[in-house]
Protein backbone atom coordinates (compact mmCIF):
# COMPACT_ATOMS: atom_id res chain seq x y z
CA UNK A 1 0.00 0.00 0.00
CA UNK A 2 1.24 3.93 -0.78
CA UNK A 3 1.91 5.52 2.61
CA UNK A 4 0.72 8.73 2.71
CA UNK A 5 4.36 10.36 2.36
CA UNK A 6 5.10 8.97 -0.44
CA UNK A 7 2.04 10.19 -2.26
CA UNK A 8 2.49 13.71 -0.83
CA UNK A 9 6.19 12.75 -2.77
CA UNK A 10 4.58 12.26 -5.74
CA UNK A 11 2.16 15.37 -5.92
CA UNK A 12 4.60 17.96 -4.72
CA UNK A 13 8.32 17.48 -5.64
CA UNK A 14 8.94 19.89 -3.79
CA UNK A 15 9.07 19.40 0.03
CA UNK A 16 5.53 20.64 0.85
CA UNK A 17 5.37 23.16 3.33
CA UNK A 18 4.30 21.68 7.21
CA UNK A 19 1.01 22.08 9.08
CA UNK A 20 1.90 24.39 12.28
CA UNK A 21 0.35 21.40 14.17
CA UNK A 22 2.78 19.15 12.60
CA UNK A 23 5.32 21.32 13.22
CA UNK A 24 4.58 22.17 17.03
CA UNK A 25 4.73 18.06 17.37
CA UNK A 26 8.17 17.54 15.80
CA UNK A 27 9.58 20.40 17.83
CA UNK A 28 7.95 19.03 21.18
CA UNK A 29 9.28 15.62 20.26
CA UNK A 30 12.79 16.97 19.34
CA UNK A 31 12.98 18.66 22.95
CA UNK A 32 11.32 15.86 25.08
CA UNK A 33 14.96 14.22 23.39
CA UNK A 34 17.26 16.29 24.02
CA UNK A 35 15.70 17.67 27.00
CA UNK A 36 16.35 14.22 28.58
CA UNK A 37 19.70 14.83 28.47
CA UNK A 38 19.83 17.84 29.29
CA UNK A 39 18.34 17.20 32.44
CA UNK A 40 20.95 14.60 33.64
CA UNK A 41 22.83 17.62 34.37
CA UNK A 42 26.69 17.88 34.58
CA UNK A 43 28.18 14.52 34.83
CA UNK A 44 30.69 14.49 38.00
CA UNK A 45 33.86 13.04 35.01
CA UNK A 46 33.37 16.80 33.71
CA UNK A 47 33.20 18.99 37.24
CA UNK A 48 36.83 16.90 37.79
CA UNK A 49 38.06 17.44 34.59
CA UNK A 50 37.77 21.51 34.87
CA UNK A 51 39.38 21.22 38.17
CA UNK A 52 42.17 19.10 37.02
CA UNK A 53 42.32 21.81 34.26
CA UNK A 54 42.18 24.95 36.57
CA UNK A 55 44.90 23.05 38.65
CA UNK A 56 47.20 22.80 35.94
CA UNK A 57 46.77 26.12 35.02
CA UNK A 58 47.52 27.40 38.68
CA UNK A 59 51.00 25.33 38.38
CA UNK A 60 52.03 27.34 34.96
CA UNK A 61 51.34 30.52 36.16
CA UNK A 62 53.42 30.24 39.68
CA UNK B 1 45.99 30.83 33.75
CA UNK B 2 43.82 30.17 36.30
CA UNK B 3 40.51 29.68 35.61
CA UNK B 4 37.77 33.06 36.45
CA UNK B 5 35.00 31.50 38.37
CA UNK B 6 32.44 33.12 36.05
CA UNK B 7 34.53 31.08 33.06
CA UNK B 8 34.08 28.11 34.70
CA UNK B 9 30.38 28.24 36.19
CA UNK B 10 29.44 29.16 31.98
CA UNK B 11 31.69 26.73 31.01
CA UNK B 12 30.23 23.69 33.42
CA UNK B 13 26.57 25.03 33.04
CA UNK B 14 27.31 25.03 28.79
CA UNK B 15 27.90 21.13 29.64
CA UNK B 16 24.20 19.29 29.82
CA UNK B 17 23.75 20.88 26.45
CA UNK B 18 26.76 20.23 24.90
CA UNK B 19 25.99 16.60 25.79
CA UNK B 20 22.68 16.53 23.92
CA UNK B 21 24.30 17.85 20.92
CA UNK B 22 26.79 15.67 20.75
CA UNK B 23 24.74 12.69 20.98
CA UNK B 24 22.27 14.14 18.52
CA UNK B 25 26.13 14.47 15.96
CA UNK B 26 27.22 10.89 16.93
CA UNK B 27 24.68 8.92 18.00
CA UNK B 28 26.79 7.44 21.01
CA UNK B 29 26.67 8.44 24.61
CA UNK B 30 30.48 7.58 25.66
CA UNK B 31 31.56 8.69 22.16
CA UNK B 32 29.69 12.17 23.09
CA UNK B 33 31.40 12.40 26.28
CA UNK B 34 34.51 11.99 24.66
CA UNK B 35 33.82 14.43 22.42
CA UNK B 36 32.68 17.11 25.15
CA UNK B 37 35.70 16.07 27.16
CA UNK B 38 37.84 17.10 24.10
CA UNK B 39 35.98 20.36 23.74
CA UNK B 40 36.17 21.41 27.11
CA UNK B 41 40.21 20.66 27.01
CA UNK B 42 40.24 22.64 23.60
CA UNK B 43 38.09 25.34 24.66
CA UNK B 44 40.06 26.38 27.93
CA UNK B 45 43.48 26.35 26.01
CA UNK B 46 42.45 28.78 23.86
CA UNK B 47 40.13 30.74 26.38
CA UNK B 48 42.16 34.12 25.69
CA UNK B 49 40.31 33.71 22.24
CA UNK B 50 36.72 33.70 23.67
CA UNK B 51 35.36 37.37 23.48
CA UNK B 52 34.14 38.19 27.05
CA UNK B 53 30.09 38.96 26.76
CA UNK B 54 29.91 37.03 24.23
CA UNK B 55 27.95 33.70 24.04
CA UNK B 56 30.05 31.00 26.10
CA UNK B 57 27.34 28.35 24.86
CA UNK B 58 27.92 29.34 21.28
CA UNK B 59 31.51 29.64 21.33
CA UNK B 60 31.75 26.33 23.07
CA UNK B 61 29.35 24.22 20.64
CA UNK B 62 31.41 26.02 17.62
CA UNK B 63 34.12 24.24 18.99
CA UNK B 64 32.67 20.89 18.89
CA UNK B 65 31.20 20.87 16.07
CA UNK B 66 34.47 22.02 14.21
CA UNK B 67 36.43 19.38 16.03
CA UNK B 68 33.60 16.61 15.42
CA UNK B 69 33.66 17.88 11.55
CA UNK B 70 37.30 17.37 11.03
CA UNK B 71 37.96 14.22 13.71
CA UNK B 72 34.26 12.77 11.25
CA UNK B 73 36.36 13.39 7.90
CA UNK B 74 39.47 11.16 9.09
CA UNK B 75 36.97 8.40 9.86
CA UNK B 76 34.70 8.92 6.88
CA UNK B 77 37.77 7.05 4.76
CA UNK B 78 36.50 3.69 6.45
CA UNK B 79 32.82 4.64 5.99
CA UNK B 80 31.51 6.25 3.31
CA UNK B 81 28.02 6.12 4.09
CA UNK B 82 27.68 8.33 6.82
CA UNK B 83 23.83 8.02 7.14
CA UNK B 84 23.63 4.43 7.11
CA UNK B 85 26.67 4.39 9.61
CA UNK B 86 24.54 6.58 12.05
CA UNK B 87 21.70 4.55 11.49
CA UNK B 88 23.92 1.49 12.50
CA UNK B 89 25.74 2.87 15.90
CA UNK B 90 22.05 3.34 17.06
CA UNK B 91 21.05 -0.27 15.98
CA UNK B 92 23.83 -1.69 17.63
CA UNK B 93 23.72 -0.10 20.95
CA UNK B 94 19.64 0.02 21.25
CA UNK B 95 18.14 0.75 24.84
CA UNK B 96 20.65 3.20 26.82
CA UNK B 97 19.56 4.72 29.59
CA UNK B 98 16.80 5.74 28.91
CA UNK B 99 16.40 6.75 25.84
CA UNK B 100 13.97 4.08 25.33
CA UNK B 101 10.84 6.40 24.29
CA UNK B 102 12.74 8.21 22.08
CA UNK B 103 13.89 5.49 19.59
CA UNK B 104 11.50 5.73 17.17
CA UNK B 105 11.94 9.61 16.38
CA UNK B 106 15.81 8.96 17.03
CA UNK B 107 16.17 6.50 14.48
CA UNK B 108 14.34 9.32 11.82
CA UNK B 109 16.32 11.62 13.22
CA UNK B 110 19.62 9.20 12.14
CA UNK B 111 17.85 9.08 8.91
CA UNK B 112 18.93 13.12 8.11
CA UNK B 113 22.06 14.26 6.64
CA UNK B 114 24.27 15.28 8.87
CA UNK B 115 24.01 19.28 8.01
CA UNK B 116 20.04 18.99 7.96
CA UNK B 117 20.45 17.21 11.16
CA UNK B 118 22.72 19.21 13.22
CA UNK B 119 20.64 22.49 11.82
CA UNK B 120 17.35 21.39 13.14
CA UNK B 121 18.86 20.36 17.05
CA UNK B 122 20.85 23.48 17.13
CA UNK B 123 17.54 25.77 16.21
CA UNK B 124 14.76 23.48 17.22
CA UNK B 125 16.60 22.05 20.65
CA UNK B 126 18.89 23.86 21.63
CA UNK B 127 17.29 27.33 21.19
CA UNK B 128 19.81 29.27 19.42
CA UNK B 129 18.27 31.65 16.46
CA UNK B 130 18.84 31.17 13.00
CA UNK B 131 22.08 33.60 13.13
CA UNK B 132 23.95 31.97 15.84
CA UNK B 133 23.05 28.32 14.17
CA UNK B 134 24.57 30.01 10.98
CA UNK B 135 27.82 31.15 12.60
CA UNK B 136 28.17 27.99 14.46
CA UNK B 137 28.10 25.87 11.38
CA UNK B 138 30.31 28.75 9.32
CA UNK B 139 27.52 28.96 6.89
CA UNK B 140 24.66 31.43 5.76
CA UNK B 141 21.55 31.87 7.32
CA UNK B 142 19.60 31.33 4.78
CA UNK B 143 21.10 27.65 4.56
CA UNK B 144 20.34 26.86 7.95
CA UNK B 145 16.77 27.93 7.26
CA UNK B 146 16.43 25.85 4.63
CA UNK B 147 18.10 22.95 6.10
CA UNK B 148 16.27 23.05 9.23
CA UNK B 149 13.00 23.46 6.49
CA UNK B 150 14.04 20.31 4.86
CA UNK B 151 15.03 18.31 8.28
CA UNK B 152 11.51 18.77 9.29
CA UNK B 153 9.69 18.05 5.91
CA UNK B 154 11.89 14.59 5.94
CA UNK B 155 10.95 13.75 9.76
CA UNK B 156 7.49 14.32 9.34
CA UNK B 157 7.83 12.19 5.82
CA UNK B 158 9.25 9.36 7.96
CA UNK B 159 7.32 9.72 11.07
CA UNK B 160 4.24 9.77 8.52
CA UNK B 161 2.90 11.95 10.37
CA UNK B 162 0.05 13.78 8.21
CA UNK B 163 -1.95 15.12 11.53
CA UNK B 164 -1.24 15.58 14.76
CA UNK B 165 -3.38 12.41 16.07
CA UNK B 166 -1.53 9.99 13.77
CA UNK B 167 2.08 10.72 15.76
CA UNK B 168 3.55 7.59 16.98
CA UNK B 169 1.26 4.56 18.05
CA UNK B 170 3.60 4.82 21.46
CA UNK B 171 1.69 5.45 24.15
CA UNK B 172 5.01 5.88 26.45
CA UNK B 173 5.58 8.21 23.71
CA UNK B 174 1.97 10.34 24.35
CA UNK B 175 2.88 10.02 28.22
CA UNK B 176 5.95 12.28 28.02
CA UNK B 177 5.07 14.80 25.53
CA UNK B 178 2.22 15.37 27.91
CA UNK B 179 4.16 16.25 30.58
CA UNK B 180 4.88 12.77 32.75
CA UNK B 181 8.39 12.44 32.83
CA UNK B 182 8.49 9.37 34.28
Amino acid sequence: MESAASREKKDHPKPAKLGREVQARLGQQLRAMYDEVVNQGVPTRFTSLLSQLDGEGNKDKH
Amino acid sequence: MAMDESVRKAVLSAVPSLRAFAISLCGNVDRADDLVQETLVRALANIDSFQPGTNMSAWLFTILRNHFRSEYRKRRREVEDSEGHYAETLKTQPEQHGQVEFREFREALAHLPADQREALILVGASGFSYEEAAHICGCAVGTIKSRVNRARTRLAELLAIDSADEFGPDEQTRAVLAGGRD
